[in-house]
């Protein structure tokens, strides 16, 4: 069986590339890809533990299954549903947002965006 | 090493042929495969002819027996035509899109039923089987997308922009009208779709089998799912992306020779496995008539159709193909904006329309429970009654917004007003 | 006696984790918005079969469905159409303290969790979810019932996305 670890690391790994990503790269749209990276990276990570089940499951009736491992396969699942929708919403008012700065400024470089710097 | 290759034979060697093994998968996949690919000639060869008679001309004939090898020689010319690459364009994207367009067009079959016998179709009997034809099929736009992007060429670009949006506007009401079934169903998987429809007709009529384009909702879904799947595969009356005096070819402007016959080909086999969909989820699948042969008393008629299902299956896709070619023939190509009105303004509402009123049906039906079957087909009929009112309703609001238009009488005249009863007469000549 | 499938399921998890680490790399590197996407889809697209060895079934498709088959698709439509209209915006002119100050950051962030994380994960190999915990009935079934009132809110969430998108999209309000 492949240890939880493998899947956690994967996920660590995704999230560390996203955040480098989003601190390096100047073009807004290759940064709200980074930030989708991170967030599947983060949908990973919640279905491991969904799979793999809490640190210390509950002792376990003979023939059922303990409630707190229930809870958590069911929980984690269902809050990847919800990452999806968000990050499906996110993305497309952020697009919208992109392509009105593109419309107005005619140039969508990040490090020049930059009238609300106090 | 050797180790490892001891290993490998060894669990190789325990993959059987059953539905878990390798091997049985493997068998699987060259049953759909193999088929498809072979068929792909025959495909075109029928669309030339069948649009040909329709046409009131003969189309090819000449080579081979009916003019059946004429697809292999045209693959023949297209292999030894010139394969001009353009310069600028992305070199990865450019040679990869032809296979990503010709990926999905024979994935979506890998949940498809194509006879009783689980052993060897479908190819992974998963308890995702329709969202599995959703997915692939949302993944056929990235072979446009990216066809028209690596060319390098603004106008292919445009085609390739366009032909995605109509796909991805389409996507959405084909997955409504399959939700619908979906909800009537109780399950995902396309072989109890195949076993929902041997249930009795309307749940009442007994003898006749519940092929689902025989039910009110079913037949709404499936037209739906039609017009989706004739949208999917960019054929017309939807083909204003590859309309050829509007964008030349569209995103495959700048593909030659084999590259663009991957693309034909693609589009072929999307029409027939789209066409093999349709048949599994609304027409009854493998079975020949829409009769339970064993309350008839025949049941030789059963067993037969049981052992040439797959046979019956080829020939009811090969009519709903020829449908696909007869709406071809018929209907002219839809303007742009007509196709992405008719897709989100038309076909979008009426799918979850129809999607709330099986919802409606499931509950006052209780299929598998109380089986109210009278009450729920009422309730259906009385939930479309009211979903047409609002439609009225909407539509004469939303009407108020445009002034109508003065009718100008046009009134047709000979021009010869005037002249004497000689010019009249050599007119009239 | 048949084979464990353990080994097998190593080489698929290993395959899969590798086409996606090696994808995210390529996100991050890329200097071509298109190439950058493209290693996008990859990477979901692995990410899509890693949830279907978690028998996430539902959620794998669900992944293919709207994340490689819709957003992505969007994605490229943007970069395209910035294309399009202008395709030296979306060039970067280079800056390698920038780079090395957020290799830096992201190094010290991997080295920081993983340290922590991954040594006692390490050794979890069992699973204790039930093996259909993943189908579209029992996710269906958590969804109408513990969790009715986020679905119905996240249904609001993605009517106000539309609506905001097509508002955003127009010209003239």
């Amino acid at each position: 069986m492949v240890p939880l670890g493998a899947y956690v690391g994967l996920g660590l790994f995704m999230f560390t590339m996203g955040m480098i990503g989003v601190m390096i790269r100047r073009n807004p749209i290759v940064i709200f890809m980074c930030i989708e990276l991170m967030l599947n990276a983060v949908n990973l990570t919640f279905l491991a533990f969904a799979r793999y089940g809490p640190v210390t499951p509950a002792k376990a009736v003979v023939g059922t299954i303990p409630h707190n491992v229930l809870q958590t396969a069911m929980s984690g699942q269902v809050i990847v549903i919800f990452v999806m929708a968000v990050a499906a919403a996110e993305v497309a008012v952020g697009l919208g947002i992109i392509m009105a700065i593109f419309r107005l400024r005619q140039s969508i470089d990040i490090d020049e965006m930059s009238l609300l710097r106090g | 090493m050797s180790k490892i290759l001891d290993f490998l034979k060894y669990w190789l060697s325990y993959q059987g042929l059953s539905e878990h093994g390798i091997w049985g998968a493997t068998a699987r996949v060259l049953i759909l495969v193999v088929p498809i690919l072979l068929l792909v000639p025959g495909l075109i060869w029928w669309e030339r002819r069948l649009l040909s008679w329709m046409q009131d001309r003969i189309g090819p004939n000449r080579v081979g027996p009916k003019g059946l090898l004429q697809t292999i020689c045209d693959g023949v010319k297209l292999f030894m035509k010139e394969d001009i690459t353009p310069a600028a364009i992305d070199r990865l994207v450019y040679f990869t899109a032809p296979a990503v367009a010709l990926f999905p067009a024979f994935a979506l079959g890998g949940t498809l039923p194509w006879g009783p016998n689980t052993a060897l179709t479908p190819i992974a009997d998963v308890n995702i089987g329709v969202l599995y034809v959703l997915a692939v099929s949302s993944l056929g736009v990235y072979g446009i997308v990216l066809a028209g992007y690596a060319s390098n060429n603004k106008y292919s670009l445009m085609g390739g922009l366009r032909s995605s949006a109509q796909l991805i506007s389409y996507e959405l009401a084909m997955g409504m009208s399959l939700a619908a079934i979906v909800l009537a169903t109780g399950s995902l998987r396309m072989t109890d779709m195949v076993k929902y429809q041997e249930t009795l007709l309307w749940g009442v009529v007994p003898k006749v089998q519940n092929w689902l384009i025989l039910t009110p909702f079913g037949f709404i879904a499936a037209m739906i799912f039609a017009i989706c799947a004739i949208a999917e595969t960019n054929r017309a009356p939807f083909d204003l992306p590859e309309a050829e005096n509007e964008l030349i070819a569209g995103y495959h402007t700048e593909y030659s020779s084999m590259k663009f016959a991957v693309f034909f080909m693609g589009e072929y086999a999307a029409m027939f496995v789209f066409s093999a969909i349709f048949v599994a989820v609304f027409c009854g699948g493998y079975h020949a008539l829409p009769f339970d042969w064993s309350a008839l008393g025949l049941g030789q008629v059963q067993q037969l159709n049981e052992s040439l299902a797959g046979i019956v299956f080829l020939g009811k896709v090969s009519f709903f193909f020829s449908c696909f070619i007869w709406i071809r023939a018929t209907l002219p190509r839809l303007r742009y904006d007509q196709l992405m009105a008719l897709g989100w303004r038309s076909l979008l509402p009426f799918a979850v329309a129809n999607f709330m009123l099986v919802g409606l049906w499931v509950v006052v039906t209780d299929p598998g429970g109380a089986n109210r079957f009278g009450l729920g087909w009422a309730a259906y009929f009385g939930g479309l009654f009211v979903a047409f009112l609002i439609y009225l309703m909407v539509r004469k609001l939303s009407s108020e917004r445009f002034e109508t238009l003065e009718v100008r009488k046009v009134v047709l005249t000979s021009g010869l007003e005037g002249t004497s009863v000689r010019e009249k007469e050599i007119a009239a000549v | 006696m048949p084979p464990s499938d353990e080994l097998a399921k190593l080489t698929i998890f290993g395959a899969l984790a590798g086409i996606a680490a090696l994808a995210a790399v390529g996100v991050v590197v890329s200097p071509n918005a298109v190439r950058s996407a493209l290693c996008l889809i990859a990477n979901f697209f692995a990410l899509a079969f890693l949830y279907f060895t978690l028998n996430a079934e539902l959620l794998g498709i669900t992944q293919v469905i709207v994340y490689t088959g819709a957003i992505m698709v969007l994605f490229l439509f943007v970069i395209m159409l910035l294309n399009l209209g202008a395709a030296h915006l979306l060039r970067e002119p280079p800056d390698l303290l920038k780079k090395a100050i957020g290799i830096l950051l992201g190094l010290v962030l991997f080295g920081m969790i993983g340290s922590q994380v991954l040594r006692p994960l390490a050794t979890i190999t069992a699973t204790t979810s039930p093996d259909d915990y993943g189908s579209p009935q029992a996710v269906g079934r958590a969804l109408f019932t513990t969790y009715v009132w986020p679905f119905e809110v996240a249904s609001v969430l993605l009517l106000i996305g539309i609506v905001g998108s097509i508002m955003l999209a127009k010209r003239k309000i």
